[in-house]
């Protein structure tokens, strides 16, 4: 069996073009059903309580379909500049909102909706037997901290300044998600973590609060996406804010905003 | 014996080449991408910052060590591998050679159970007041750990495609078992060897999963460069991108050195 | 140094018994798959027996329950490649046996010129194995096998993958290291059992089948396959000018394989084809005459074979009866100096 390489040829660049037409095919037909759905990209902290929302928003609005992609503020905050079709976006901090809307990404004022605060985690039975916040300056603890270029390592780093105390991390983790690992591995014998991240974790982690990390409270706002889809949009946001919304977030961890 | 002939070379068909210069295209496409989007005028700024420093000097001593390591144990896999054969000898390899295609993630938990504070290893060695995690040697652990399947892999080719004639006639000439590896073997595979080492090193260099996951991010102790990467990703695109950039010239440099050092094959037929 | 052997393989369905007395050089002959190969790689200890004993002098090479590994057995192989390391220089080739053995770097560089001299090999010395010829590659590679001293020399076709040009000069450089030396050589090449060794032994299908004086095997075959080796005339006497000359006082002019002194041993060679049947003298051409008595007539085909002596003659039947041919017959076997090749014997 042979084929004339002409044709074999003209078939690869078919391929080729096929996939261009592909994804360009896709792009039309996500925007002929744009009304009927929304696309939220959240925070991954806000993973269970925002999938309960969107559940919620979709029993209320017939027809609509909610699609959610959690990952860290960072990444979706790239994805938006590369031009990443979303409709709603949910930072976990406020600063990685300014630069989405410094690219004018954003529609409107985005709004505070929680707030999240740092705790001691520490590995289920607390091995070090840690009860304060000084307890990880001590120089035999291995302490784990969020890189101080990343928002929950920025959050720790204003917590010691409040505390006038300095840990010496033995790692600098860049999420906050591999800071908890550490912790929840036993490597750690504790580490600095937000209190929903705790409460998330179940028993492998328990959480030890300490007063300073109220200096350094972490705000999350949300606002609706530059030419997404502006009624969903703001009705996603609306549940957010509203008495029901709030008090998932409350169960969740998060504090009021 | 040695009377070269060019011969003429078999002619390949025109469709052939097309995929291939399409398959080329794919691969170097998305490096151009890269550098088109290299912040110039902060380049040397962005890469020459104490952490950027940090991170590529951590990198290439550690992946020096993890290639030495790999050499020291991978040889002998190699030669065990290639020279012996015994029952379960199939599944031996399967498992030596299984970093190769397990995720670097699923590694670094692997190691993470052998090696931690609570691991099989790990809490022995905490008894014994040695502590690994967040250690360097961690970040050594699992490059090598990465790497060792690459160099035993292509060291067992070589060893099995030199063919045991050399090492026979050198037996018969008095040659123990000692001298015809270190004499005869190692010689002949010499470039197999090297292959091996430069692969090996590669992917210690590259090595991010397991790190990540085993042996903790902190500046100059367990931060390379490709974990400086990912966080300044999260806070400085730029640096991101600029890093990324020397990581790849590091890898071409690696690469071609050892192929223009690579001694010719003799003889051997 | 001798060697006594039984060497048994079952995989192969080798078994052979064979001794090789001090000093003595005994060829192996016989069919491709016969074994040859075998036995020498278990006597150099690269196959391990399934049975029987070898003992070198005073060692036990192998028996039941003992097995000396090759390093140690003082046996050398020569193989019909010469498998030069590839990594090394000529010099450092022949030296690494002796440095093997424990000579210092001097001693074994010293010891591996003696030999590359033995093989006429020194200008060689500093090359790399691939700058070589085949010939000078296998001469270097005797030079190597000869550098340890080995107490038995195994050679396996040491010639069939040379050029048949440079074929003769190795024949006489083996034929000199070979003197006087135990050494067990596997050929093809009847030409080889006739020039290096003194006994030759024609194994097939794993077994013995002939064992004796080179000479006595070849000229009375008694196998098979010693027959269809023994095809060939042999005429042996000493060599003179252009030619031979037999005990008999009957002088064969033949074309030498290479220029022989006088008055050396040598073989002539030639064919039963190349053989002309003349009831009466001829005279006048440049031609051998042998007067023979006819000993048997053998019908093979069209052709038939005629047997005086140890010689033989191949013509079509029809010649056969034009002359009126009957054993006890005296006739002449006539040769033309072009088919018969001289060899140093």
């Amino acid at each position: 069996m042979r084929l004339p390489h002409g044709i074999l040829a003209v078939l690869s660049l078919a391929t080729v073009l096929g996939l261009t037409a592909c994804g360009t095919s896709a792009d039309t037909s996500e925007a002929a059903d744009a009304d009927q759905s929304l696309t939220v990209f959240a925070a991954a902290s806000l993973q269970s309580t925002f999938t309960e929302l969107g559940e919620q928003y979709e029993a209320t609005h017939p027809g609509t379909t909610v699609t959610f992609s959690f990952a860290g503020s960072s990444d979706l905050a790239t994805q938006l500049m590369a031009g990443a079709p979303a409709d709603v976006f949910a930072s976990a901090d406020t600063l990685t909102m300014d630069r989405v809307a410094a690219e004018e990404l954003i529609d409107g004022q985005p709004e505070p909706f929680a707030t999240n605060t740092l705790t001691i985690g520490v590995p289920q039975g607390n091995p070090a037997g840690i009860t304060s916040f000084e307890d990880l300056s001590d120089p035999g603890t291995r302490v784990v901290l969020c890189a101080p270029q990343v928002p929950c390592g920025a959050a720790a780093a204003t917590a010691q300044e409040a505390a006038g105390i300095t840990v010496n991390a033995v790692s600098e983790e860049a999420s906050v998600t591999d800071t908890l690992g550490k912790i929840r591995s036993g490597e750690a014998d504790a580490g600095l973590v937000y209190v929903t991240d705790v409460l998330a974790a179940g028993d492998s982690v328990e959480g030890i609060a300490f007063p300073e990390a109220m200096d350094a409270l972490t705000t999350y706002p949300v606002a609706a996406v530059a030419g997404g889809n502006s009624e969903h949009a703001q009705g996603f946001i609306d549940l957010v804010t509203s008495p029901v919304g709030q008090q998932l977030l409350t169960d969740a961890g998060f504090g009021a905003p | 014996m040695s009377t070269t002939t060019r011969a003429i070379r078999h002619e390949i068909p025109r469709w052939v080449f097309v995929l291939a210069a399409g398959g080329a295209l794919f691969v170097t496409l998305p490096l151009v991408a890269m550098i088109a989007q290299v912040n110039w005028s902060q380049f040397v700024q962005l890469i020459t910052s104490e952490s950027s420093v940090a991170a590529l000097g951590l990198s290439l001593r550690t992946s020096a060590i993890a290639t030495v390591l790999c050499v020291v144990f991978g040889v002998p896999m190699a030669l065990v591998l290639a020279r012996t054969d015994f029952p379960g000898q199939q599944i031996l390899r399967a498992l030596v050679l299984l970093p190769l295609v397990l995720p670097p993630v699923v590694g670094g938990i692997a190691l993470l159970y052998t090696f931690g504070r609570q691991g099989l290893v790990g809490s022995s060695l905490e008894v014994l007041g040695v502590s690994i995690a967040f250690s360097t040697t961690a970040v050594v652990i699992a490059q090598t750990f990465v790497a060792l399947p690459f160099l035993v892999l292509s060291l067992e080719g070589a060893i099995r495609s030199a063919g045991s004639r050399y090492e026979a006639v050198a037996a018969t000439l008095g040659a123990r078992p000692g001298t015809v590896l270190r004499r005869i073997t190692l010689p002949l595979v010499l470039p197999g060897l090297i292959s091996g080492m430069v692969l090996s090193f590669a992917r210690a260099l590259g090595e991010f999963g397991a790190t990540l996951t085993f042996a903790g991010s902190l500046q100059g102790i367990t931060r390379t460069l490709p974990l400086e990467i990912y966080l300044q990703r999260e806070a400085d695109p730029d640096a991101a991108v600029a890093l990324s950039l020397v990581l790849v010239v590091v890898a071409v440099l690696v690469v071609g050195l050892a192929h223009r050092s690579r001694p010719q094959s003799g003889g051997a037929q | 140094m001798s060697l006594t052997a039984d060497v048994q393989v079952a995989a192969r369905s080798l078994a052979v018994q064979l001794t090789v007395e001090e000093g003595e050089t005994v060829a192996v002959l016989g069919p491709n798959g016969a074994g040859k190969s075998t036995l020498l790689a278990v006597l150099a200890g690269l196959l391990r027996p399934d049975g029987g004993s070898a003992t070198l002098d005073d060692t036990t090479l192998f028996a039941e329950g003992i097995w000396l590994p090759p390093y140690a057995r003082g046996v050398s192989l020569l193989a019909q490649e010469p498998l030069l390391f590839p990594h090394l220089s000529v010099l450092d080739n022949v030296a690494f046996g002796p440095r093997s053995q424990g000579a210092s770097r001097e001693e074994s560089r010293a010891e591996a010129l003696r030999w590359l001299g033995e093989v006429e090999a020194t200008e060689f010395a500093d090359r790399r194995p691939s700058e070589l010829s085949g010939g000078q590659a296998q001469r270097v590679a005797v030079a190597r096998a000869l550098a340890t001293h080995p107490r038995l020399l195994l050679l396996d076709e040491p010639m069939a993958a040379l050029d048949i040009a440079v074929t003769p000069a190795m024949r006489r450089t083996l034929k000199r290291v070979l003197a006087g030396r135990s050494a067990i050589i596997v050929t093809h090449s009847v030409l080889d059992a006739l020039m290096l060794a003194d006994r030759t032994i024609i194994i097939q299908a794993g077994r013995v089948v002939e064992a004796g004086p080179t000479r006595d095997v070849l000229e009375r075959p008694r196998s098979a396959f010693g027959a269809s080796l023994a095809g060939l005339n042999l005429v042996s006497g000493t060599s003179t000018t252009g030619g031979l000359v037999t005990g008999d006082g009957l002088r064969l002019s033949a074309i030498a394989e290479e220029s022989l002194p006088d008055g050396q041993e040598a073989a002539a060679v030639f064919s039963p084809r190349a053989v002309s049947v003349f009831v009466v003298e001829p005279s006048g051409s440049p031609r051998n005459v042998l007067p023979v008595v006819v000993s048997d007539l053998e019908q093979r085909g069209r052709l038939v074979s005629v047997r005086a002596g140890h010689l033989s003659a191949e013509i079509t039947a029809a010649a056969a009866a034009d002359l009126d041919l009957v054993p006890g017959m005296k006739v002449f076997f006539v040769v033309k100096s072009t088919e018969v090749a001289l060899y140093a014997g």
